[in-house]
């Protein structure tokens, strides 16, 4: 054979191996026309919350918005802080906002509860040290968990710098009042944490804990100027947490006036 | 030949004995599983059809369900067009388990027979919420 046509014949079969692959992979073994995203689901390209802390100011407005969230998501209901699992809750000033540090704060901040959960970072720490890619972010900003993929090494965990995630030591399932049949539950020895709802967006509806603060949480696209989230933020003094760490929350409080318990 | 009874005897009884798994199931193979589709959704079907055809099914549905669950998880796509243009919730309890809600008699007797066991129901519910 000589050199023109050994070279004729590598690029036939090369061009010929490439179809035949791609064919192959085209969707794996399903024989699916089409995949795609519901029409109804929302688009964003960076989710965000905005969380107007003066409508929290009793229990009974952080119970709402946590049982909304827990309830629909078979979160178990674990009465023991060193193994229970949340995915939003409360904590103090000197907790959410530890270097913001005042030596004489006000009685009333002391006193203020503030509603907190895993703050969908602009570059989470999470992300980079999981080893399987079991937790990852998606194009619209949400940090996501693949729970299929979870070996429960809690590096995760370790990483985070909010307290955000939880590990199941034992099976949840006896701890859940009633499972909602429509979500799958977790499982011993996997991770989970605030997904900001992204199985409700996919099927266009918003995430629970706004549905059910009566106000006090605004969800939206940060990245959008007309979007409502941007607009309270311009009207707003807002703040984050932890922001000197710069894995970039995209959750914003801001103390509103009003006062009044939603 | 010594005690050539006693041999001929125990020889008869050594090829019974390991002959008779062979023996005792002569006549009866054992029963292919049927899956049963005895369920309100499937009976309310006018055209009793899967998401893809039932030979398809039978042989790909453990990859399928693999393929859902990366599109919708890690793609956030929900929707799948099947082969005939229908549209399906990609979703093991609001899809697969809404029609083949008789899960026992259904998906188990299948992996019963073959010896499989998915380890999808430590977190997926089937529809009776109650897990497996
Ligand atoms: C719209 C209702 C519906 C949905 C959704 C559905 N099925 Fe089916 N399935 C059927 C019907 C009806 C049949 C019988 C089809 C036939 O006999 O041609 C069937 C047949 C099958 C078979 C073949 C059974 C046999 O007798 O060999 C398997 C396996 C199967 N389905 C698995 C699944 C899985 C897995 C899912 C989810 C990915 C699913 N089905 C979703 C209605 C449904
Ligand atoms: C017609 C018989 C049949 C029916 C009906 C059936 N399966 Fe299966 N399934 C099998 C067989 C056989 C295997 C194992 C294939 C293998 O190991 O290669 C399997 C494997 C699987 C696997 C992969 C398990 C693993 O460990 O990799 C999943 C997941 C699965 N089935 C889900 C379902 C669900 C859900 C249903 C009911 C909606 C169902 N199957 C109904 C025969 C069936
Ligand atoms: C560690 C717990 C866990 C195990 C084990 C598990 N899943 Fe899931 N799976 C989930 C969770 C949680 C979701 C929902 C993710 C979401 O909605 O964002 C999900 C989503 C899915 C989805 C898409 C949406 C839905 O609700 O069905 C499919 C399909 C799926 N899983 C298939 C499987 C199959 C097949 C298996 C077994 C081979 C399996 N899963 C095992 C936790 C698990």
């Amino acid at each position: 054979m000589d050199r023109r046509s050994f070279l004729k014949l590598l690029a036939v079969t090369g061009v010929g191996g490439v179809a035949v692959f791609e064919g192959i992979n085209q969707f794996g073994a399903t024989e699916a026309a089409e995949i795609k995203k519901s029409t109804k689901s929302l688009q964003g390209k960076h989710w965000g919350m905005v969380i107007d802390v003066s409508k929290f100011q009793n229990a009974e407005d952080f119970k709402r918005i946590a049982n909304a969230c827990h309830s629909y998501h078979n979160v178990p209901d674990i009465d023991d802080p060193k193994q229970e699992i949340k995915w939003i809750w409360q904590d103090d000033f000197e907790h959410t906002f530890a270097e913001l540090e005042s030596n004489y704060l006000s009685e009333k901040i002391k006193q203020q509860q503030f509603p907190v959960l895993c703050n969908h970072c602009e570059s989470p720490a999470c992300v980079r040290v999981c080893p399987t890619k079991a937790t990852f972010k998606r194009d619209d900003g949400i940090v996501a968990m693949d729970y299929h993929r979870c070996i429960g090494c809690r590096f995760c965990m370790a990483a985070c710098p909010f307290g955000a995630r939880s590990f199941n030591f034992f099976d949840p399932r006896p701890y859940i009042k009633e499972i909602n049949p429509e979500i799958p539950t977790r499982t011993k020895g996997v991770v989970e944490k605030c997904t900001f709802c992204v199985e409700r967006l996919d099927k266009g509806l918003g995430p629970l804990c706004e549905e059910a603060s009566r106000g006090g949480i605004v969800f939206g696209d940060l990245d959008d100027p007309n979007s409502e989230v941007r607009k309270v933020l311009g009207e707003n003094f807002s703040i984050r947490r932890k922001v000197e760490l710069g894995t970039g929350p995209s959750i914003y409080y801001i103390f509103g006036g009003g006062g009044q318990s939603a | 030949m010594y005690n050539g009874g006693k041999i001929i005897a125990g020889l008869i009884i050594f090829a019974a004995i390991i002959t008779s798994p062979f023996l005792l199931n002569i006549g009866k193979a054992d029963e292919a599983p049927q899956p049963s589709l005895d369920t309100p959704a499937i009976n309310q079907m006018s055209e009793k059809k899967c998401v893809e055809s039932a030979e398809f099914m039978r042989t790909g549905h453990m990859q399928m369900l693999n393929d859902w669950r990366d599109q919708v998880v890690r793609n956030g796509d929900t929707v799948y067009v099947s082969n005939s243009g229908q549209e399906y919730e990609m979703s093991l309890e609001n899809s697969c388990l809404k029609c083949h809600s008789n899960k026992q008699e259904f998906c188990d007797s299948c992996h019963t027979y073959a010896q499989v066991d998915p380890y999808c129901w430590d977190c997926h519910t089937d529809t009776k919420g109650a897990g497996q």
